[in-house]
């Protein structure tokens, strides 16, 4: 069993959601975000997107933007980020881990030699901002092949017919976009998530992350409340990881906390 | 994707409608000045030692550019799908000028993406889209120029889906855009073809454009395609040199990737990070291409070559001497190409724009700098 789906049917017996932390691959820089992975781990993280790094990341606000730079200039590349997943899952056999990268630097290594290479270093899901669901095919026949699935995203304007094309993909989980716009942190979730999720529910059984914009304790527990199986917690960690003087132990309370929002909506 | 898909129906649905054909129709007569002429530029042709050279008169048209007949073209289009606010990129600022003047025009609101880096470079051009009215927003991400700004406008869209329209300049970007490009770039070669059959009786040997993104060389290509007599000729920017940052001849020097939405030829690294580009033309400045041309490459159809900074500044003087007319520095590569590889027939040369944006560019390049103010 993938470890995304045996991840999401031990939280649902528990009643509980998962938190996925988001970890770029080289930012601060390379080793700091080998430690920032760790310290996501002893914080309670239920799994990770480990992403890597784009010259031209089309779907991200400024945040990210600047994080894909600075990754990039201190040298990370694809081969960081499998480093870094093999560096995870050494220490977390059980872990779900998707990596997130645009489709050109997984394009340039080759779809089939992505999915060995990423079995190997023992990720679950690739998550491809740029690849819709239609042109996914390739992909997704090499990925299965090596027992990797996708995590495709659905946005609040996606029609049911798309919600269905991306549901026919068997998904690990769909990302389910919490706004219109690109990633970073947003003081309030819009008020139409529930309606939302509720179409792509309606669609699919597949567990549900939200992502883009959930900053803070209290989006957690509305996104559990709203019955979703998870949240991505992106821009707004690195914005800390870049304003802190300790960013480990920064981003270790702040996950702490995240957490236990997540944990109280339930309790 | 349903932005994509509303403009996908959106433009299907304006190809059938008649009175949106009409309406374009009239403006590209009465408004932009079309059919822009062909011109036999005999001198030019002398100098370069080559057969008949005929060149068409894309910097006549309204705004002193061919981008004007794709800005009218999805101005419209935006129009008939109820959109009230449009966001564009520019580059060389030449599609940013374009987009303003149709939006004072149409009534509708403009705001236009534009590199830092590109704003400095075009400064004229930033106060020429003020004065019509647009908001320029500087893009500071990345390396400042064209792809950062067609990414930042592309964050724009996606925030803003309901109420905007992306008009994007070039026959990049995700489908339907290369399409809705060389459908309204198309009559630029529709008429040259009519003009020459008609002035001279037969068809080019050969039609030259110069491509950056793509949009003047696919509409000039678009209705010789089925002439198997007539070569074509598409040149890229090759700047100072064959080295990967040195040039933006993504045709020539590059390889298939993902850009923008569109799988096409990329300047890119071997980790498949996005390159920077450098060119004399801030209109050529583009690390990928419209996938069309990537298309006609590989099937043949065009040949694909490239001219590096001095050469194109050299057919500037040139065709600035012998004919009395500046081009810009983006056709001034298909010149280039033209004088060194002259041919006894007929060629055709889209004359993209005009040089009056460039004099800055071409002062300093040449060592006039006491010409500037």
């Amino acid at each position: 069993m993938n470890r995304f789906a045996a991840r999401f049917e031990r939280l649902r017996a528990e009643g509980a959601r998962g938190l996925f932390p988001y970890v770029m691959a080289g930012f601060p820089d390379i080793a700091t975000s080998q430690k920032l992975a760790e310290a996501a781990l002893l914080a309670g993280a239920d799994g990770f997107e480990i992403a890597v790094p784009f010259s031209d990341p089309l779907a991200d606000g400024a945040t990210m933007q600047r994080v894909n730079a600075r990754a990039l200039e201190g040298g990370a590349h694809l081969q960081t980020a499998f480093d870094l997943v093999r560096s995870v899952r050494e220490k977390a056999p059980t872990i779900p881990i998707a990596l997130m990268s645009y489709y050109n630097p997984l394009r340039q290594r080759g779809d089939v030699r992505v999915a060995a290479d990423l079995a190997a270093v023992g990720a679950d899901a690739v998550i491809v901002p740029d690849v819709p669901a239609e042109e996914a095919a390739d992909l997704h026949d090499a990925l299965r092949a090596h027992g990797l699935g996708l995590a495709p995203l659905i946005a609040p304007t996606s029609t049911p017919t798309r919600i269905r094309a991306v549901a026919a993909l068997d998904p690990v989980f769909i990302y389910c976009v919490a706004l219109v716009g690109v990633t970073g942190a947003r003081r309030d979730l819009s008020d139409s998530l529930g309606e939302f999720l509720g179409r792509v529910r309606q669609e699919t059984d597949a567990p549900l992350v939200v992502g883009f914009g959930i900053s803070r304790p209290e989006h957690i527990r509305r996104v559990a409340q709203l019955g979703a199986d998870g949240a991505i917690v992106a821009s707004a960690l690195v914005d800390l990881i870049d304003n802190s003087p300790d960013p480990i132990a920064a981003a270790v309370a702040y996950l702490r906390e995240m957490k236990a929002g997540g944990l109280s909506a339930v309790a | 994707m349903p932005a994509l898909e509303e403009l996908d129906a959106g433009f299907r649905q304006a190809l059938e409608d008649s009175a949106f054909q009409a309406e374009l129709e009239h403006l590209l007569k009465t408004y932009v000045g079309r059919p822009t002429p062909v011109y036999d530029a005999i001198h030019f042709a002398r100098r370069i030692g080559s057969g008949s050279v005929w060149l068409k008169r894309e910097d006549l048209a309204h705004t002193g550019a061919h981008k004007i007949n794709n800005a009218i073209g999805q101005g419209l289009l935006a129009q008939r799908m109820g959109k009230k606010r449009i966001i564009a990129e520019t580059g060389a600022g030449q599609h940013g000028v374009a987009t303003a003047t149709v939006c004072a025009m149409l009534g509708l609101e403009c705001v236009v993406y534009m590199g830092e880096e590109d704003m400095h470079r075009q400064a004229v051009n930033v106060y020429r889209m003020r004065l019509l009215g647009a908001e320029v927003r500087a893009v500071t991400a990345g390396t400042r120029t064209l792809k950062d700004a067609i990414s930042e406008a592309f964050r724009d869209w996606v925030t803003n889906i309901e109420s905007t329209y992306y008009l994007i300049g070039s026959v990049v970007g995700p489908a339907p855009y290369p399409e809705i490009g060389r459908t309204f770039q198309a009559v630029i070669s529709r008429e040259a073809r009519a003009q020459l059959l008609e002035e001279i009786g037969r068809l080019p040997d050969r039609v030259v454009a110069c491509v950056g993104g793509g949009s003047n060389a696919i509409g000039s290509f678009a209705a010789f395609i089925d002439d198997p007599s007539v070569e074509i000729i598409g040149v890229e920017a090759g700047g100072r040199g064959q080295g990967l940052g040195d040039n933006a001849a993504t045709l020539s020097t590059g390889r298939p990737g993902i850009l923008h939405g569109a799988s096409s030829y990329v300047l890119q690294d071997e980790e498949g990070q996005i390159a920077n580009t450098h060119s004399v033309s801030a209109g050529l400045d583009y690390p990928g291409v419209g996938p069309e041309h990537a298309y006609l490459k590989d099937s043949g159809r065009v040949q694909y070559v490239c001219v590096d900074d001095t050469d194109a500044l050299e057919a500037f003087f040139l065709l600035t001497r012998s004919e009395g007319i500046l081009p810009a520095l983006e056709p001034a590569h298909a010149l280039a190409w033209v004088k060194a590889n002259p041919h006894p027939g007929i060629t055709l040369v889209t004359l993209s724009g005009r040089g009056d944006k460039d004099i800055h560019t071409v002062a300093i390049a040449s060592g006039h700098e006491e010409y500037l103010a």
